[in-house]
């Protein structure tokens, strides 16, 4: 006994320097050379403020500051305006289909965030099938989907279902009784709502907004396609970046750092204010969907279905359009298998990278986020802590952001990984492990210690008790963590666009220099391969957890 | 101020599942009034009808004469006290207090007064800016309490509101509930499953399973004097034999299976000798008798409960409960003695051999 001890407290705490020399290379390493770099001059190498300088006092500069912002705080309040209605109405109200729509919704949530603004071209676009069927039946002109106007679109149709999945969770949570109580007390319906219902949901709405708000700052995709010359910072990062690579390198490295300090303001002011306000719910009843009957019934069905509708058509499109024949970036109206057979032979090895690289980071991300979990949630201590938080980092880390930290920090011996795929594999570990480390943590907290106790006092080992009982017991939870991983890393594009080369392209980056090139059907046969996997792997989620939900 | 309570013919569904089956009963003005049953018994769907959150399929309730089916709960003027308090976790005490005040415009001073007032008589005044987080169970309960009748509700509705608490609060609380009630003299609906609360809190009682109304009657007549088998053996612990009704001279007897014969006086006259029927006989109800007269049981087994002592009986092939007051002179019962029973004539009751209807002069399904 007392030399299983011995060993096993040496094996947790092998794990816990593994785990921080790994954090400390390929996370906090990087960044602090990020930092540095921002205050260096590129030439001489001394310290210098003259990057921040001309971010600020350069018009063309700080306009990508506010422009970031102004479309991010619209964006917030669009996805709240759509999001938090949907949920109420789809959980007061028997919506039909109602579980299809949500499976739409989380669908259009998961899938890569480039797609929208790609589709949206497609068909609204200065050439698209709507607006040029429009112009020739009649005669009418869309307004233009590109710019400032595109990008709300795009977001707001892509971001909402944070809200709603947040929104949703919370109305679970809300006794029926709290409303009762309010109608009891000659609560009209429509004041009940607003001095009970949403005040109560309002803090979970704030975290759902505040996952809209870090991914709106920190996507670059969408406002580079459909944003023609509305320069967001990450938009501006990947072009000082890529255009001059080594004089703009440090410039970029200083504007990353203003947006992550900025994307971890808003995440600690959030953080600060909804946690003075959360309220601690639980429901032994939860509010009912009633049917409702009339005009009131056709508005609520109306409102429900247009916005999932609306919020899928990026995915219809895409498969739709895979299966025309193209001719240049022209879509004939014909049926055809080519784009299919186009990707097969000239991005054959786009397709294999991206399951190559996602099924190995899905490996490390599976270890290490258990390894993790179990030492932050059963052998809490301060280094086990620190360890949770340093994980939690990526979080606020725009992904073009940390592409540009990867590069920057291994591009020379001893640590030249530019260019390899195991810095691909990397970036996917960390951006995603968050996930299921999360997961892992929270199922780790439903487990009864007793129950590897139990195994112990039957003659296991701590270690063999954690191996062959706690390990799985914790799966179902691991495993949806692990499926959100796998989704989100194979959607990757952020960091991946800085980080391929011709050898490491993925899919997510292949449409990219697609749809950039104008060949639209590769795009769209790659697109639908990528969100059937999605699909699928969604399904599996479903399965594995037993209901149609997904906590992000 | 306050208000009488009819059901008429009142009938629940869910789709085809007929839950309350046309009920009718008349609960009056300012009486505390509980519901009691086994759960599923339609307790809470009856008491969610008054208050407007359930419908009504069929039949009526009035508020004095007024039917209330159509209006909605927010204009029934009810105060509601739920199982689980339902107090509003954003709101301090003293603004959960205020909301339904609010809601119908009352002018400050007049506001903050009842308030005040209200807060002082269910003892929380000093929590009124507190969170209702920080609150006990039993202190959650108050807010609930003066929450609901400081609107000046017609009717004051709960649902099991003593549930959640633990035993020695939950007695506390309802001697504050039934204080508060008798003060304001507000018509009262109280639901609950737990008899002795029943017993202890209410003026009258309706006993229901599965939507029917066993008997309504005051917690002593339902007692002592139950309707039928079914509340003879729901409130509190009844032995059940066969016997039959037998004739001595003017009088008439009850003849048990082994030939033990009493003198029963309490019969309707329409019972006629030679009719069968089971009598039911409290545990505190039967006497010790001499060996060889009355009825015959072994012990069992044994419970000292301080005060008295509960054995467990066989009697002819079935478990039978006998409760040993401990007087100075009782002897201790040891297990597998034998002991001889006689009842007592006066205390027991009889009903027709489907255990249906009483058949005791002046027992009736609704009592006053």
């Amino acid at each position: 006994m007392g030399a299983d001890k011995l060993q096993l407290r040496s094996f947790w705490f092998w794990v816990l320097i593994a785990s921080y020399i790994l954090f400390a290379i390929f996370l906090i390493y990087p960044l602090s050379s990020l930092f540095s770099g921002s205050f260096q001059d590129i030439t001489t190498g001394a310290f210098t403020l003259k990057h921040f300088i001309t971010f600020f006092t350069k018009r063309y500069y700080y306009n990508s500051l506010f422009n970031s912002f102004k479309v991010t705080i619209c964006v917030t309040v669009l996805t709240m305006l759509v999001g938090i209605p949907l949920a109420y109405i789809m959980s007061v109200v028997k919506i039909r289909g109602k579980d299809f729509l949500q499976i739409l919704i989380i669908i259009s949530m998961l899938s890569p965030p480039f797609i929208g603004a790609y589709s949206w071209i497609l068909l609204f676009g200065r050439n698209g099938f709507c607006t040029n069927f429009l112009r020739s039946i009649f005669g009418v002109t869309m307004p233009s989907v590109y710019g400032f106007n595109g990008i709300l679109l795009v977001f707001t149709l892509k971001l909402f279902p944070f809200i709603f999945i947040y929104v949703s969770g919370a109305l679970k949570k809300l006794d029926v009784s709290l409303v009762e109580a309010a109608e009891g007390l000659g609560c009209h319906p429509l004041r009940k709502l607003f001095t009970i219902v949403l005040p109560l949901v309002l803090p979970t709405a704030m975290a759902g907004a505040l996952l809209v708000f870090i991914n709106a700052l920190a996507d670059f995709a969408t406002p580079m396609l459909i944003g023609e010359g509305y320069m967001t910072m990450p938009v501006m990062i990947y072009n000082e970046f890529i255009s001059e690579v080594g004089g703009s390198a440090n410039f970029a490295a200083s504007i990353s750092v203003i947006l992550v300090f900025l994307t971890a303001v808003v995440f600690l002011l959030q953080k600060y204010v909804v946690g003075t306000k959360s309220y601690v719910m639980s429901s032994l009843k939860p509010i009912q969907p009633k049917r409702m009957r009339g005009w009131k019934n056709v508005l609520a069905h109306l409102f429900c279905y247009s916005f999932v509708l609306l919020a899928i058509i990026p995915q219809a499109t895409v498969i739709f359009t895979s299966f025309l024949k193209t001719s240049g970036p022209v879509f004939l109206m014909e049926f055809s298998l080519d784009s299919y057979t186009k990707i097969l032979s000239k991005s054959a090895d786009a397709i294999l990278n991206t399951y190559r690289f996602a099924l190995l980071a899905l490996l490390i991300i599976v270890v290490l986020g258990m390894l993790i979990a179990y030492l932050a949630v059963r052998r809490k201590n301060i280094a086990s802590s620190v360890l949770d938080t340093i994980s939690m980092f990526p979080y606020v880390i725009p992904g073009s952001v940390l592409g540009i930290t990867l590069l920057l920090a291994f591009n020379k011996r001893p640590l030249l990984l530019a260019g390899t795929s195991a810095i691909i594999v990397i970036t996917f570990v960390i951006r995603r492990i968050s996930y299921t480390i999360r997961s892992s943590s929270a199922i780790l907290y439903q487990i009864a210690v007793s129950t590897e106790e139990a195994a112990i006092g039957l003659g296991d080992s701590e270690l063999a008790s954690f191996l062959k009982v706690t390990t799985r017991i914790m799966m179902p939870g691991v495993l949806s963590g692990a499926i959100l991983s796998w989704i989100t890393c194979i959607n990757e594009l952020s960091a991946s666009v800085l980080l391929y080369t011709g050898k490491t392209k993925t899919m997510s980056v292949a449409i990219f220099t697609e749809v950039n090139r104008g060949n639209y059907g590769t795009a769209a046969a790659l697109s639908a391969i990528l969100t059937l996997t999605t699909v699928v792997s969604l399904l599996i989620l479903f399965k594995v957890t037993g209901n149609k939900e997904v906590s992000m | 101020m306050s208000t009488a309570i009819t059901f008429s013919n009142v009938v629940k569904k869910y789709a085809k599942n007929v839950v309350i089956p046309a009920l009718s009963l008349e609960v009056r003005n300012g009486e505390f009034f509980t519901l009691l049953g086994p759960s599923g018994c339609g307790k809470t769907t009856l008491l969610r009808m008054v208050a407007g959150f359930n419908s009504i399929e069929s039949g009526e309730i009035l508020f004095d004469n007024i039917v209330i089916n159509q209006i909605p709960a927010n204009k029934r003027n009810i105060g509601m006290v739920f199982q689980n308090y339902a107090i509003f976790p954003h709101m301090t005490v003293g603004k959960n207090v205020e909301y339904g005040l609010r809601l119908r415009k009352t002018p400050k001073q007049e506001l903050k007064a009842r308030t005040d007032e209200i807060l002082a008589r269910v003892k929380i005044e000093e929590y009124r800016d507190s969170p209702p987080e920080r609150l006990s169970g039993g202190q959650q309960q108050r807010v609930a309490l003066a929450r609901a009748i400081v609107i000046n509700p017609k009717v004051l509705l709960m649902d099991e509101p003593l549930s959640n608490l633990d035993a020695k609060l939950r007695v506390e609380m309802r001697g504050t509930i039934r204080e508060i009630q008798r003060s304001v003299g507000i018509t009262t609906i109280y639901v609950t499953h737990d008899q002795e609360e029943a017993l202890a809190i209410s003026d009258r009682i309706a006993i229901m399973d599965k939507g029917v109304i066993m008997q309504v009657g005051t917690p002593r007549g339902i007692y002592q004097r139950p309707y039928n088998v079914f509340v003879a053996t729901f409130i509190g612990f009844s032995n059940l034999f066969d016997a039959v009704v037998g004739q001595s001279g003017a009088e008439k007897t009850l003849e048990f299976s082994n030939g033990y014969t009493v003198p029963i006086k309490q019969l309707k006259n329409d019972v006629k000798a030679g009719e069968k029927v089971r009598v039911s006989v409290r545990p505190e109800d039967f006497v010790q008798a001499p060996e060889g007269d009355g009825i015959r049981g072994t012990v069992r087994t044994s419970t000292f409960l301080g005060r008295y002592v509960n054995y467990q009986l066989i009697v002819e092939g079935q478990e039978m409960e006998f409760v040993q007051d401990l007087r100075a002179d009782a002897e201790f019962l040891t297990d597998g003695q034998e002991v001889w029973f006689s009842v007592a004539p006066e205390k027991i009751n009889v009903f027709d051999q489907t255990g249906g209807h009483s058949l005791i002069e002046g027992v009736v399904r609704f009592g006053s």
